[in-house]
């Protein structure tokens, strides 16, 4: 399992229902069965994950973020998770909206387009930037939206869902330092993690 | 030849209001029951299968319809679990169907046998499950038409099926079904043997109409690609236009390769298939509709129901395309039910779920390890943990 996903493992409580959306091999659905006694299902968009998750008796669908959250009840998972497909869904705001509606808390991470690397290249050479974190060149990158950890607070804000808790995950550690403010996030942070409450 | 089977002398009450007695339900079992008799799974045949899942056919003396997926250390592992395939209610095979000699009349039920829906074929399945003493059934599995019974069984027994695997199916008739299924009724019905649906008094069989109601039936089952693949435009060598028969008396004095074979698919299957229960079974399927009896709301049968499902479909199955799969998997969303959905990635269209597929395979006993593993049943020698 991936840091991050070790990272969301744990802010998960045992026994919770979660769904996790771009659930990739199920690795966290995985764990989250098998260790936390969850109720853990994935959706995932590639057909070849999906068919092998299910292969590992994995609970996954085949199905986009964009279309399918809008077929679940109010209310019904504990936890609807995330992992960095933020910036690369249709309607952001929708699958956020969903997310909450569904779900009683959310987990999201998301590459912050903030980082200082970023835009230092842009500032520096002119052209979309390209890291490990945002690997793609422009005309074939699946990041349609990406976003900074400001944004994303502001989107919150708008919205009226409440950060619970957010950290910022740099490599394979979380940074506890990116993570004293959302301006040092904002420009030191390769990765947001939040969990988000709807607000009364 | 024997049949396995029980006999119940109470007989049915079908959906329509008439009661069938006494009932037989014929069926074959494979493996173990567990000393707690939760190792169970149900197998579900599509349309014109049978109960010989996993064992050579009675008449035919081919291979079960699914031996490559049924069987000791296959991925439905009869070490492990206990298989009952029964044949469905209205069948031919050794359940109480048209062919079954009607109580007090010394004679075949014939055309008089009553209409049979889903619900009922269901029902029969039922009793013999309570008959064996089995309270829940770790899992149900059929493909096509058995796909139908598998969520019947989910949707009227929910309390009963811990998991549910819908395979190449829909959760209602298109029109397009029942069009294809009307041309073979219509095509029986045209028979010069059929005698108004009394055939059997006059000794004879309405073969050639139950041939090309076979027919069609065959080619809603290929993709376009698998037929192309397998015959292409190729004429079968030596083929002469003999007089008698006149389907085989061609203009061009030739058979395409793609006839000769629909043809023996029509003429084996008269060999091991009645009318009237090609009749009876087609119009339970068409009559089959979920969402029909919830006020046309698909999500409201699916509503409460705990049963965990895997819906499986092939990307060239027109037949019962993944759109159909895709409906009923929102249904089951909307209902907050649990489901894995799995477009395998076939070419070879309906009849796929058949045929070697590994990613299929790997699907099925993936997802039958992990449910074994929730329902806390024993692992078993080949579950690859994840």
């Amino acid at each position: 399992m991936r840091f991050d996903q070790e990272l969301i493992a744990s802010m998960v409580a045992p026994h919770s229902r979660v769904l996790d959306i771009g659930c990739g091999d199920g690795s966290l659905i995985g764990y989250l069965s098998r260790e936390k006694d969850c109720d853990a299902q994935g959706l995932e968009l590639d057909m070849k994950a999906v068919t092998q998750s299910v292969a590992h008796g994995l609970p996954v669908m085949h199905g986009d973020a964009d279309d399918m959250l809008a077929d679940y009840p109010d209310g019904t998972f504990d936890y609807v998770v995330l992992q960095r497909t933020l910036q690369a869904v249709d309607c952001p705001r929708d699958v956020l909206r969903h997310m909450l509606r569904i779900g009683r808390s959310a987990l999201v991470s998301f590459p912050n387009f903030g980082h200082w690397r970023l835009r230092w290249h842009l500032l520096r050479t002119g052209r979309m930037p390209m890291t490990s974190v945002w690997p793609t060149p422009w005309y074939e990158t699946p990041n349609i939206h990406p976003c900074t950890i400001y944004d994303f607070f502001a989107l919150c804000e708008e919205d009226g869902y409440e950060v619970c808790k957010w950290m910022v995950v740099n490599g394979n550690r979380q940074s506890r330092l990116a993570g004293a403010s959302p301006h040092l996030a904002n420009l030191f942070g390769e990765q947001g993690l939040f969990l988000l409450r709807r607000k009364r | 030849m024997e049949v396995q089977s029980i006999t119940f002398p109470e007989g049915i009450t079908l959906q329509c209001g008439e009661k069938v007695a006494p009932l037989r339900v014929a069926h074959q079992t494979y493996g173990t029951l567990s000393p707690k008799r939760d190792n169970v799974i149900v197998i579900c045949h599509a349309f014109t299968g049978d109960q010989y899942v996993a064992s050579p056919h009675p008449v035919t003396g081919k291979p079960g319809w699914w031996s490559r997926m049924v069987g000791p250390g296959l991925p439905i592992d009869t070490d492990r679990f206990f298989v009952i395939c029964t044949n469905v209610l209205g069948g031919c095979m050794g359940t109480t169907g048209p062919t079954s000699e009607r109580a007090g009349t010394g004679r075949p039920w014939g055309k008089d046998f009553p209409p049979v829906t889903m619900h009922d074929i269901v029902a029969a399945q039922v009793k013999l499950i309570d008959h064996f003493g089995i309270d829940r059934l770790f899992a149900v599995i059929g493909g096509s038409m058995g796909g139908m019974q598998v969520l019947t069984w989910a949707t009227d027994y929910p309390d009963r099926v811990f998991a549910a695997m819908p395979i190449a199916t829909s959760p209602f008739q298109s029109a397009q079904n029942i069009a294809f299924n009307e041309v073979s009724r219509q095509a029986i019905y045209g028979d010069p043997n059929w005698h108004g649906g009394d055939y059997q008094a006059h000794g004879v069989i309405p073969a050639r109409g139950l041939a090309v109601a076979r027919m069609v039936g065959h080619i809603t089952y290929l993709s376009e690609e698998a037929l192309t693949r397998k015959f292409g435009r190729e004429i079968r060598p030596g083929t002469v236009p003999s007089s008698g028969d006149p389907l085989s008396a061609l203009p061009f004095g030739g058979m395409f390769q793609v006839e000769s074979y629909l043809r023996y698919q029509g003429s084996n299957f008269t060999r091991r298939f009645d009318a009237h229960s090609y009749l009876t079974i087609s119009r339970a399927m068409d009559f089959f509709d979920l969402g029909s009896e919830h006020e046309g709301n698909l999500s409201a049968a699916f509503r409460g129901v705990k049963t965990r499902f895997c819906v499986v479909s092939f990307s060239s199955d027109w037949l019962f395309p993944t759109s159909r799969s895709r409906t009923l998997v929102r249904a089951i969303n909307q209902a907050g039910g649990h489901v894995s959905f799995v477009e395998i990635d076939s070419d070879r269209g309906h009849d796929a779920f058949l045929l070697e597929e590994p990613d299929f395979d790997r699907t099925i006993r993936g997802f039958l390890n992990g449910m074994a593993r929730q329902a806390g049943l024993p692992a078993g020698e080949c579950d690859n943990a994840v």
